[in-house]
């Protein structure tokens, strides 16, 4: 196979994509043949329902995490603060939205819905500055670990564990409901296509595919992704080399705490509340995961592919599906995820690639020598 | 005094290579018992190479070695603990939150029902271990709360005592020890040569190799140079034995450089004035002319390298001054020296120079991007002509510019180095130790390189511990001696009073 499709399919093999995409293919399979109507969709409205809908939907928040993670471990870091992060960015901006509501008796709460009383800033304000004090966290602990060279995981614990308190002060310890119709689009809204094409597709799923093109080309069309990578793989080279080694840092968990604003704001949309004690509870597991699963290597750090995150991402959020869809209780996914680590921690050793590769060269040794 | 039927080590004919470097280039080594044997070299020069053959955490390509009269494989390790052959290494592998007695008898505790430790026999024991090394210590206080220097015999009696050793290497022992310290060691290794134990002492400190060995063994280049009484060589002798010299008569080179040095520039290009850092470097002035290359020679430690980290900005000078171009230099630091112009070609060529996983590509644009701004890519294309240009220019051998460069040899990702300095364009090229490690060949092209380089108008510091290199391709040299500059020579160098400079004999 010397043609150009050969050598495509062998530049993919060797890619970072390969994996999480073969994995993704793999548990895809397994639910095609072991879950009846996993593939179905349904058109309601103009809307298209399903299993596959579902899992790009509320894999979205999952997949923007992830990209802003990916960059940070990129470094050779790691940022456990993204689901406190998504806990400020929500009760700031759900405290934006519905000052008032704290303490009113909501016997009747339709009542309020779409009152312009509720919707007490204007709501660019309510998704901008949800972001920036988002990104500010970030920028916090990117101070911590490049200039107070403090461990990442250590720096990050710090607002992992404050951060929840602080959206509690926010909040006033108060879970906030949110009335406001264009607010709860973010989350639950579907884009509807010109020209009556019945494939309108959830909103949030638009924002995770805007902030992929958007990060993969701040990455790659500058010189970004070289400055990342070359910090995470050898930051005294680096250094040496006159990067400023400490600024790269600063800006990938800057642009870490930017992405999980984004999704915070995804998720309180979607339930329309601001919960400050359970909102994006361990979704930094979830993220750090799907960073794996997308072939950047935790620790070391260095080449990344934020493509292979978000996939990874997909191949988190289907196997929660699939868990569900198999009859297993939703209080049980986290010992599911649990194998899923197992998993990819055996799949991606080097040990085991090279085990593989063992059995798959004797296997065609003897073909070999026959000839 | 060697007698060959008291030798308990005779390494011959031992060969290595790496991809790259001919690490051992047929080496004998002999070992007697009852003598301090040191074993000396630049980096390099295969010391460890040998050591590591030795105590079988390395294979040589060919080679044989006896032990006690027999032919052995070392395979491993542990079975060079078996044969007894101990070895302690500069960093002491111990628990300084245990203490002395733990240390020294972990694994192999006294028991009484295969589970309680006898308390009693475990301390009554490790007194006695330290008791035969001349130290009466209290064993049950932690070994953190000793001296590095007991710490370090702590290790010697584990050594010692685990295998019952008759071999004991010691590995840059006294780099972190002061001068008393130093001499408790000494006391202690002279008394374990008169129980007739043999010690190979490896030390970059010449003074402790007259002070305490009976016999040294000079390397260089991965070569024996040979080895010798301690008591019939000078001071001057063994720096010339390791620094290695030369008869070949002046080559092409030296008239290219004699070339070159007529257009040399009169206004200065860098200065330093009393430029110093405290612990590091004495306050030191130095100045740097257009399309001059300044060599600066002396033995590791002298502070070649500090003046190099200071003249990039990698450290940040606490007296004195700089100035390029006559304006005074206010920022120190990598980025900054960059945009002025001066680039670093730095010592540890893993630590501080590749990036491994990125490609060659990528290595060699490095230093040109991170003096652009962010959003200022080098496009696709261009990186692909600059690489491909300067692979060319170094004949760096690889299949593509897209290899990582983990995957190349050392004498290669030296030139991809030079590369990613070359192409950031610098009017100052500092490099320090460039042809460490590397083949010759290699290096011919790097000093050729720097002459080159000169007759573009740039100018360079070129550090090397091959005294060879530095006059061939200097038109300047400055010898730096305990962290300070000691002598500077210009013109035609007198071979002979630059190595009395270097080992601080010039009258």
């Amino acid at each position: 196979m010397n043609n150009g499709f050969g050598s495509a399919w062998s530049r993919f093999t060797e890619s970072m994509l390969f994996m999480p995409t073969l994995a993704l293919a793999f548990i895809l399979v397994g639910d095609f043949f072991l879950v009846p109507g996993f593939f179905e969709l349904e058109l309601k409205e103009g809307h298209l329902y399903g299993h596959i809908i579902d899992i790009l939907w509320h894999g979205s928040p999952t997949m923007i995490l992830a990209i802003g993670m990916t960059l940070v471990i990129a470094t050779g870091g790691v940022d456990l603060s993204v689901g406190a992060i998504i806990a400020i960015a929500s009760s700031v901006s759900c405290i934006m939205i519905n000052p008032t509501i704290v303490g009113m008796n909501l016997a009747d709460p339709r009542q309020f819905i779409n009152d312009p009383q509720y919707t007490w800033m204007p709501l660019v304000l309510v998704v901008i500055v949800p972001l920036v004090i988002a990104t500010l966290c970030g920028l916090w602990n990117g101070m911590l670990v490049a200039y107070g060279r403090i461990q990442p995981m250590v720096a990050t614990l710090i607002l992992m564990i404050a951060g929840r308190g602080i959206a509690q002060l926010i909040t006033n310890a108060m879970q906030i409901i949110v009335f406001n119709d264009t607010y709860a689009y973010i989350g639950n809204g579907f884009v509807i296509l010109p020209f009556g094409l019945p494939l309108n597709l959830p909103f949030a799923l638009y924002i995770a595919g805007a902030v992929l093109l958007a990060s993969v080309l701040l990455t790659r069309s500058t010189a970004i992704g070289l400055y990342v990578e070359s910090v995470g793989i050898n930051a005294r080279s680096s250094f040496y080399s006159g990067l400023h080694e400490r600024r790269v840092k600063l800006f990938a968990y800057g642009f870490c705490g930017f992405c999980a604003g984004v999704a915070g704001l995804i998720i309180a949309s979607n339930i329309r509340t601001s919960d400050a004690n359970n909102i994006g509870l361990y979704t930094e597991l979830d993220a750090i995961l799907a960073v794996v699963i997308g072939g950047t290597l935790l620790g070391a750090g260095g080449k990344f592919s934020l493509t292979g995150s978000a996939i990874g991402a997909l191949v988190l959020q289907t196997t929660v599906v699939s868990m569900l869809s198999f009859g297993v209780p939703a209080s049980a996914i986290i010992a599911v995820k649990a194998i899923v680590v197992i998993l990819v921690i055996l799949l991606y050793a080097e040990q085991t690639q090279t085990f593989i590769m063992g059995l798959v060269s004797r296997r065609l040794a003897p073909q070999e020598a026959g000839r | 005094m060697p007698d060959p039927s008291n030798d308990i080590v005779v390494m011959t004919g031992i060969d290595k290579s790496f991809p790259g470097v001919h690490a051992l280039d047929n080496v004998a080594f002999s070992l007697a018992r009852g003598e301090i044997h040191a074993l000396v070299g630049e980096n390099g020069a295969g010391k460890s190479t040998l050591i590591k053959i030795l105590t079988g955490a390395d294979r040589a390509d060919s080679g044989n070695i006896e032990f006690d009269g027999r032919m052995v494989t070392v395979r491993s390790p542990l079975h060079a603990q078996e044969l007894g052959i101990s070895t302690v290494y500069q960093e002491i592998n111990l628990c300084p939150n245990l203490t002395v007695a733990e240390n020294l008898l972990i694994g192999r505790q006294p028991e009484r029902l295969h589970f309680a430790i006898r308390w009693g026999e475990l301390n009554r024991r490790a007194k006695t271990f330290m008791r035969d090394l001349g130290l009466d210590i209290d064993v049950t206080q932690p070994l953190g709360s000793y001296s590095i220097a007991i710490q370090q015999m702590v290790a010697i009696a584990r050594a010692l005592s685990i295998s019952n050793a008759r071999v004991l290497i010691l590995d840059e022992p006294t780099s972190s020890l002061t001068i008393t310290e130093t001499a408790q060691l000494f006391e202690v290794m002279r008394k374990l040569r008169d129980e007739g134990i043999a010690i190979i002492f490896i030390t970059h400190f010449l003074d402790q190799v007259f002070q305490v060995s009976d016999r040294v063994t000079v390397l260089r280049n991965g070569a024996l140079v040979g080895t010798y009484a301690t008591k019939s060589l000078s001071r001057l002798d063994l720096i010339r034995l390791m620094l290695g010299r030369s008869l070949a008569a002046l080559d092409d080179m030296t008239a290219h450089k004699m070339e070159s040095s007529k257009r040399i520039g009169t206004e200065p290009l860098l200065e330093a004035e009393q430029l110093g850092l405290s612990g590091a470097l004495e306050p030191l002035d130095l100045t740097l002319h257009k399309g001059e290359v300044v060599g600066l020679a002396g033995i590791l430690g002298s502070g070649r390298t500090e003046v190099a980290r200071l003249l990039f900005g990698v450290d940040k000078p606490d007296t004195g001054t700089a100035r390029m171009n006559g304006k005074p230099i206010r920022s120190f630091s990598p980025s900054a020296s960059i945009r002025r112009g001066v680039a670093l070609c730095p010592e540890d060529r893993k630590v501080e120079g590749i990036i491994g996983e990125l490609s060659i590509r990528e290595n060699i644009i490095l230093a040109l991007q991170a003096g652009r701004y962010w959003f200022s890519r080098i496009g696709t294309r261009e990186q692909y002509e600059i690489a491909d240009k300067y692979m060319k220019l170094l004949s760096i051998s690889a299949p593509s510019p897209d290899q990582k460069v983990k995957n190349l040899s050392g004498g290669n990702q030296q030139k991809v180095i030079v590369a990613r300095w070359l192409a950031a364009n610098p009017k100052v090229l500092i490099l320090d130790e460039p042809t460490r490690g590397i083949d010759v060949g290699t290096k011919a092209d790097i000093q050729r390189l720097v002459l080159d380089l000169a007759d573009e108008g740039k100018s360079c510091v070129f550090i090397s511990s091959e005294l060879d290199e530095v006059l061939r391709t200097s038109h300047r040299v400055v010898v730096m001696r305990d962290r300070a500059k000691a002598d500077e020579f210009a013109g035609q160098v007198d071979e002979k009073r630059l190595m009395h400079s270097i080992a601080g004999t010039l009258s």
